[in-house]
């Protein structure tokens, strides 16, 4: 093999991927773009925020439990609370979508927390009064996150007053709220790392089936270079572009808030991985350019690889259902993901069991992709 | 006497239905320059393409400087130069970052690759416009490019597949005035055209091929005299007829 001539190909490579603008910014700047869009929407202060719109009923004198309750939710920093003197303002706020949930305090309110105060071992005495939610049926965020939190703080307020042991103080649900947790940006971070180098499928069967297209496929096989030399150029092509787009998405996340608490060997190890996984695209596009008759049925058979890729590997697969999520386990892009969460969020180390068992399907799932890639479109068009 | 530079034996290559070479056998002399023609579909391409090993042959045998063109392929490709018949150079490289890219890949060194690139550059009328991306190129530039890019390894033999094609007359002129320097050099050229004045100023021989078949051989003044005709054209059209063919 002649250094000189896949040098050559490689740099002809790499300029190609600067100057042609589609391709510029399908490797470079759709990346960008998408961290960015993603980033702001899933990132800031690690928490949403929810608009409830509040009609408070109660008409407590002695005891304003309503007011407590109130300023509990308050506190949370999750809730931003509305006040409304009516329900059907409310109502239509929400069916307008500019507050995802309505709660009504009733009238009884206090008197029920007053009731309960006096004896709160004989639930026979109490008072009993209902708080009604109304939720945004359009938001699943909003009916599945706001009724668990509006119960925690009816819960610990009824506990602040409470001295008897017994009754367990859920103020620890409220200060958990407070405390740093992952932000949505951390979950994502993982499946974005590897989402970055997946359009490189798309790339590579664009490149090859427009060389063939063109005549300079045919040109550089009437040259001394040998299969080997050529395909070697072009996986270290496309490495190092990988090797840059997962720079770039890394920067942009790290910009955007993105902080994991693990050392310099795990970064390079989740660079090795995402190299490690940019041969499987390499391979899928070998494979799409064997199947494709021009550049442009390149373009639209390269989604048959990019979106099983994509939806079952990367961050959007962990939304799935559980049928997807066993789909995802035979796409390469899912045990990147997998081996970059355990060792960013998780915080497991690069020796763990769980990251080489990872690292290794990794390893031989995209070695066999590449191969099976090669041998594909050097049958049916001779390299 | 010398080696002949090209020997071709009942060469054949049929595609399912179609045989697009048939049978061929021919020779070409180190230093000839020869032009292969024929109408559209006659073989010639593929002639081409089984001496420069791209496609294989379904029988017979083909050598280029004694090497078999499909057991020694390698050594074939070190001492050919192929000018395609597509134009065929990268279009986001500059003129002179392609032929560069064709230099490396025939493993030249650096400081001969650059004599040769600006030499051939500067005799193509290309060094003005060498620093442009190729995609800016017009049409005949482009087709200079590309004969640059096979030639700029000093090749023993060159096969160019329609060189002048597409191009105006002061382009043409200027390529033909480098052909005939590189036959000087003792260089073997096999040449394909549809320009019959083309074959007739450049070449020492002329094959016409139809249908895969060798139908006529000699030199354009043997042909001619021999068919009783004033020009290559005419013994060409005789020969061939005058029914419209179109390459599939």
């Amino acid at each position: 093999m002649k250094l000189q001539r896949v040098i050559a190909l490689t740099k002809k490579e790499m300029k190609k991927t600067v100057r042609e603008p589609a391709v510029l910014f399908m490797i470079f700047l759709f990346p960008i773009v998408f961290v960015f869009a993603f980033g702001s929407a899933f990132s800031g202060g690690g928490q949403p925020i929810y608009n409830i719109g509040v009609v408070n009923m109660d008409q407590g004198n002695s005891v304003n439990a309503s007011q407590m309750l109130l300023t509990a939710l308050s506190d949370t920093k999750i809730l931003n609370l509305q006040m409304y003197s009516d329900n059907q303002t409310a109502q239509n706020d929400l069916s307008q979508g500019s507050i995802q949930a309505v709660m009504i305090v009733p009238p009884d309110f206090s008197q029920s927390f007053a009731s309960y105060q006096t004896a709160p071992n004989e639930p026979g005495t109490w008072t009993n009064a209902t708080v009604a939610l109304y939720l945004d049926k359009g938001s699943i965020v909003a009916t599945q996150a706001i009724p668990p939190i509006i119960q925690q703080v009816l819960t610990a307020i009824a506990g602040q007053n409470q001295q008897a042991p017994a009754i367990p103080f859920h103020l620890e649900i409220a200060s958990l709220i407070e405390v740093k947790v992952p932000s949505a940006l951390d979950f994502i971070a993982p499946g974005m790392f590897t989402f970055a180098s997946i359009f490189l499928i798309m790339m590579v069967a664009q490149s090859f089936t427009q060389d063939r297209e063109n005549g300079m496929m045919k040109r550089i096989r009437v040259t001394p270079t040998t299969p080997t030399e050529f395909m070697a150029s072009q996986v270290i092509s496309y490495m190092g572009i990988a090797l840059i787009q997962a720079t770039i998405v890394f920067v942009m996340m790290y910009a955007m808030g993105f902080r994991p608490q693990v050392g310099i060997p795990a970064y390079v190890f989740a660079f090795i991985l995402v190299l490690l996984f940019s041969l499987s695209n390499v391979g899928f596009g070998l494979i799409t350019a064997t199947i494709a008759k021009s550049s442009g049925a390149a373009t639209g058979l390269s989604f048959l690889f990019v979106l099983p890729q994509l939806f079952l590997g990367t961050f959007v697969g962990a939304s799935l259902s559980s049928g997807a999520q066993v789909a995802g386990r035979f796409v390469p892009s899912y045990y990147v993901t997998d081996a970059l969460t355990s060792l960013f969020l998780r915080g497991a180390a690069i020796t763990s069991l769980a990251i080489l068992l990872d690292a290794t399907i990794v390893t031989v799932f995209c070695v066999a992709i590449l191969a099976v890639g090669i041998i594909l479109y050097g049958k049916y068009f001779r390299i | 006497m010398n080696k002949p530079a090209i020997v071709i034996e009942h060469l054949t290559k049929r595609y399912e239905d179609v045989t697009a070479v048939d049978s061929l056998s021919l020779m070409v002399e180190k230093g000839e320059l020869f032009g292969l023609l024929g109408p559209n579909g006659a073989g010639k391409t593929t002639v081409i393409n089984i001496l420069c090993g791209l496609t294989k042959p379904t029988d017979g045998t083909a050598k280029v400087g004694d090497y078999d063109v499909q057991k020694e392929g390698g050594k074939v490709k070190d001492m050919i130069g192929v000018c395609p018949q597509e134009t065929a150079v990268y279009p986001y490289l500059t003129g002179a970052e392609n032929v560069e890219l064709f230099g490396n890949l025939q493993s030249m060194d650096k400081e001969t690759l650059k004599k040769r690139r600006d030499m051939l550059l500067e005799k193509m009328g290309l060094t003005q416009d060498s620093k442009r991306k190729a995609e800016k190129y017009s049409g005949g530039m482009k087709r200079r490019l590309s004969l640059i890019l096979a030639l700029i390894h000093d090749p023993q033999v060159a096969f160019l597949d329609e060189p002048t094609v597409a191009m105006d007359p002061q382009s043409r002129h200027a390529v033909w005035d480098f052909i005939r320097e590189l036959k000087k050099e003792g260089k073997t050229i096999v040449l394909t055209t549809h320009y019959m004045e083309e074959a007739e100023a450049l070449c020492d021989r002329v094959g016409i091929i139809d249908h895969g078949k060798l139908i006529a051989l000699g030199s354009p003044k043997d042909l001619t005299s021999k068919g009783r005709v004033t020009n290559l054209e005419e013994i060409f059209i005789k020969l061939t007829g005058r029914r419209i063919r179109e390459e599939i």
